[in-house]
Formats: C-alpha cells, structure tokens, sequence
C-alpha cells in the first residue's frame, strides 16, 4: 500500500486490526515519508529506528483491543519522554533527557501507540508562528515560506504533511487552535483540567492544556479519549466522569443552541473571515441548530490580561532555569555571574521578554495595578462567558484574525504577533473547552478554521457539533507535496 | 507611563537575567509598546470584583504524607551540567 501516509487514524487502526497492514508497515511509512520532508523542519528530535524496532515487535504479539494498535506518532517536544530529548524549543534544554514520562504520553503509549520523534514548536510554547524555536522556524505545508502557525508549530505541520497519522500539541494562548487553522487541520483544547499537565514544560499554570491534533473530528475524538485523566500527580487535574468520545459521537445537533458573540466581529476584520463565519453560522443552521446572538463584552479585554498573566506565570515558572540541576550552563565569575549569563544565553529574545514583563507585573508597587487588576478582569471574561451559557450550548467564532502569514512578516512587531490569538485566548482565561476545525479557504488558497467553544467539561457535545460541521463544510486539504524533491 | 533603561536594569537584575545596552534599548521599546497595549485594562472599573485564582472551581485534594518515589538520586543529578559525589556543583559562594 503505498498511500498508508493519506489514511486517516481511524482507516490505519481498522487496517491493523483487519491485519491489512502490521505496525511495520504503517511506521515504515511514516518514517519515509517524515526522512523526505527534512525541508519542513517540523521534527527536532528523530526517534525513526527505535519506532520500527517498537513496531516489530508490537507485530510480534499484536494487541489488537487496545485504543491505538501499533500507531507511530510523534509528538510536541513539550511532554517529557523518558529517555528522548526534550526541549521545550529552548537551547537552554538541548542536553536535557527527561528520567520519566509524562502522563498525557503515558497514557498514549499504553494504548499501544509508538513514538516517532519530538517535534518543533515556539520556545517554551511562546509565539504564535515557531518562529522563536531555538531549532528554526518550521514550513508550513500549504505553501513555500509561510509560517504553521504557533506554538504547536512542528505539531500542525506534520499531522498535515502527513508525516504522522496523529499528534498532541499544548495550548496556553491558542497554541493548539491557531496553527490547526493555518495549515487545514483540526486541533481541540480541552477544558482546563481534562488533561494532566504532570511532565509537560511548563509555561503559565493556570492556562496550559494539552489536546490532540488531527485530520478530521473523529480522530480528534479518539485521541482526546486516550489522553484525558485524572492523575494525582497534577494537583489542577480533575476528578469527573469522562465520556467515551468516539461511542458517543453522533452527527445529530437538531436543537442545539450556538451562539454568535458580536464583539468577535472586530475592527478591520478581513471581509473573507467575515465570510466564513457567515457560512458556519449556515452550516449549523442546516444541522438544525438554532442561531442566538449573544453578548461576551469583554471580548477586547482578554488579550492585555492574558499579556499581563501568562507573562507573570512564565517568569515565576522558568525560574527554575537557572544553570545547576539541569540545562545549559554558561561559565560565570561567581554564582550569580554564572546565572545571569545562562539564562541570557540560554533564552531567546521572546521567552526573555516575557520573563521581563512577568518580573515587572509581580515586581513590588506593581502588583496591584497589573497582576491583580488582570486577575479581576480574568473574573469578567469569564463571568461572561457564564452568563452566555445560561442561552446556548456552545459558541461559534473564527479561530484567526486571518490565514496564515509569511515567516518573518510579523516577527519585528510583538504585539501584531500577540493579535493573532484575539479569539482563541478568552477561551484559555475562562478554562473551557475549545476546537478549531477546517472551514474554508480564502483568496491565496490558504486555511481558514472556524472555532467552537464549548462549557467546561462538554468537550462531547464541542465535538459532536464539530461532526456535523465537518460532513457539511467537506474541507478539502491543498498541498502539493512542493517540499519533496 | 513609560518604561525606561533604569527600570530595564532593575528588571533584568531581578530576572537573572544579563542585559547590555544595546539589548536594553530594544527591550525598553518593546515592552513600552507591550504595556501600551495593556493599559487597556485601566478602562475598567474593577474595584468590586473579586480576582480569579483559578478557573476549576475545586478544592485541593488532600492524600495522606507518605513517601511514594524512593531511592531518585542518579535520577535526579544525571542531567546536572556538573556534580561531585552526588551533589550539585556551583561556582564557589563562600570565601
């Protein structure tokens, strides 16, 4: 079979468990496929020979009940694999292999997957294009020199350029939902506590979540199944009834209420996003939901706060960089000489920005006027957002501003690149769940994804409305394959 | 309000984080137009209003003292850039 990169995760687990393909086969695959898209530089760390041995001898005694049978996959270099490099994207973590694992990918191998290699992603997950990987910048399959969006940069690239059937990206800010919409793919953030953050790099506590990315809303489904938990090892990790996904997935929305926030219809909105919403706002309307427009009015709040909180919980936690027990070490004078100079030399300029503004927000005489007035106003966005659920079911925006731009276009600007996440980081401060799906594309042939949000712990019914979509809009991916030679 | 290069350095001190001139500039620029954007917030009346600590509305769960990971110590110092007899090893603080 030699178009085993174009099946879909849940075709390849049929296929395994059908004995149609053997693990071998299908990892083979993705490692010659994944050696050939070099060009990408969507992976930081290979793991290719290891993968094939791991398949060999999953085939040897195949388990075929469990949730993942012999699926290669790489992963965001932010959860920590024992044994395999991670790095965050930081030079500051290039010697650092982990002694554990975490549980999200824990959870993932148990199931009977096997891992592929780590992939790019922005450093410490800060950035909205990959452009401030320590390990470069990524492409974008869609097309030459445009930026997969950000964080999960490596992440969106690969699952779409079909180097991996499947992966999981991390989204503080929209880190998951951004780069799903830039290169045609979909990507669920979960609510705040369905997945355990125990062994990922952390960047700000209170926003991190981990989710899967995928080619269509049924794997989504299924990923999202293996890797939610309670874990006791995260202390932010919640105890509740989880669905089962898949199972439960069921096209029939009829009588769902979504809700169309106005304040989403911001200034100098491009007309084709304008467009696309309207044309989601029909697709819904054809499943039989119902359309009620709703008021979340303090939309415009929610990037300054989240400049103000993701910062202030970044500086707290990449303190523990700092040259002694682990990570790059520059040669000091003396103790702090040698602390100064690692980090220095150790962050990038962004992640350096961000410890800097964190570092002044919780700095004494600017407490009160920052962190904790952004913390007060966190209140109000998501007293919104409480108050929208008291109507509808769920909510409909756009993910992005706009499709994806050129590598290098906004990188001199940080608050146009901050913009860019104008939809999806409300969702983050509020703790609930959101999923970016493919919708359309716009005028250059680019992506554009359309964004639903969900109320905490709903993540069935975000993806049974994501479904229904789907088999409407009927998105068709355009790549070209223009990287491989 | 504007952040200036006196600011920056207390910052950057604060931080641990080594800054020259030339790197201080830019920075200060940066974050000017970065807390520009931010100052946004004070449109808000806010003095009524409870802060938000944590989204998941859930107490912490307790579970009893007992030691459950033993014996990390190779664990533990395998990726220190340097150590020594199972400690850690920093420049000399101590005269």
């Amino acid at each position: 079979m030699s178009d085993i990169t174009k099946q879909s995760l849940s075709e390849l687990i049929k296929n395994i468990k059908d004995k149609k393909l053997s693990s071998t086969e299908v990892t083979k695959a993705f490692v010659e496929r994944s050696e050939k898209s070099k060009e990408l530089n969507a992976y930081v760390t290979e793991d290719f020979s290891a993968a094939i041995d791991k398949a060999k001898k999953f085939d040897e005694n195949p388990n075929l009940d469990l949730k993942l049978p012999g699926i290669p996959m790489a992963v965001k270099d932010l959860f920590c694999t024992k044994n395999v490099k991670t790095t965050a994207g930081s030079k500051i973590l290039n010697n650092f292999t982990p002694t554990y694992e975490s549980t999200v990918t824990q959870n993932i191998w148990n199931e009977g997957a096997i891992l592929l290699g780590k992939l790019n992603c922005d450093e410490f997950a800060m950035g909205s294009s990959n452009e401030t990987s320590f390990f470069g910048c990524v492409q974008n399959p869609i097309d030459k020199d445009l930026v997969p969006g950000g964080s999960s940069g490596g992440s969106s690239s690969a699952v779409a350029a079909q180097l991996t059937p499947i992966t999981i990206g991390t989204d503080t800010g929209g880190s998951i939902r951004q780069p799903a919409s830039f290169t045609g793919i979909v990507g669920l953030k979960p609510t705040y506590g369905s997945c355990s953050r125990y062994g990922i790099v952390a960047f700000a506590s209170s926003l991190d979540q981990a989710g899967p990315m995928a080619q269509n809303v049924r794997d989504c489904a299924l990923l999202h199944e293996v890797i939610s938990s309670y874990d006791e090892k995260d202390s932010t990790s919640i105890d509740f009834k989880r669905n089962n996904y898949v199972k439960e997935l069921t096209n029939n929305i009829k009588g769902k209420k979504i809700g169309i926030p106005k304040e989403y219809r911001v200034d100098g909105m491009p007309k084709e996003i304008e467009d696309l919403w309207k044309k989601g706002i029909d697709y819904v309307k054809d499943c039989g939901a119902e359309i009620i427009d709703i008021s979340l009015p303090h939309t415009n709040y929610a990037l300054p706060t989240y400049y103000i909180v993701a910062p202030a919980e970044a500086s707290s936690n990449l303190a523990r960089y700092d040259g002694v027990k682990y990570g790059f070490r520059a040669d000091g004078e003396n103790l702090i000489d040698m602390y100064e100079k690692t980090r220095s030399e150790g962050f990038g300029a962004e992640v350096q920005r961000r410890i800097m503004i964190g570092t002044y927000v919780l700095s004494s005489g600017y407490y009160d006027a920052y962190y904790l007035k952004a913390q007060k106003v966190r209140k109000l966005i998501k007293n919104d957002f409480d108050e929208a659920y008291k109507k509808v079911d769920a909510i409909l925006t756009p993910s992005t501003p706009s499709s994806a731009f050129k590598i290098g276009e906004k990188t001199n600007d940080p608050v146009s690149m901050y913009l860019n996440d104008i939809f999806t980081v409300p969702v983050n401060l509020a703790g609930l769940p959101g999923i970016s799906i493919p919708a359309g594309h716009d005028a250059k042939g680019y992506p554009l994804g359309l964004q639903i949000i969900g109320k905490a712990f709903d993540e069935q019914n975000l993806l049974n409305i994501a479904y229904a979509m789907e088999e409407k809009i009927n998105f068709k991916n355009k790549i070209t394959d223009w990287w491989i030679k | 309000m504007s952040i200036d290069l006196k600011t920056i350095k207390h910052i950057s001190k604060l931080s641990r984080i080594s800054v020259d001139e030339k790197k201080a500039e830019k920075l200060a620029g940066d974050l000017n137009s970065i807390f520009e954007f931010i100052e946004k917030l004070n449109e808000l009346k806010t003095d009524n209003v409870q802060p938000l600590t944590s989204v998941a509305e859930t107490t912490l769960k307790l579970r009893d003292d007992e030691v459950k990971s033993k014996n990390l110590r190779e664990q533990i110092i395998k990726n220190s850039p340097q150590e020594n007899e199972d400690y850690f090893v920093v420049p000399k603080v101590i005269e």
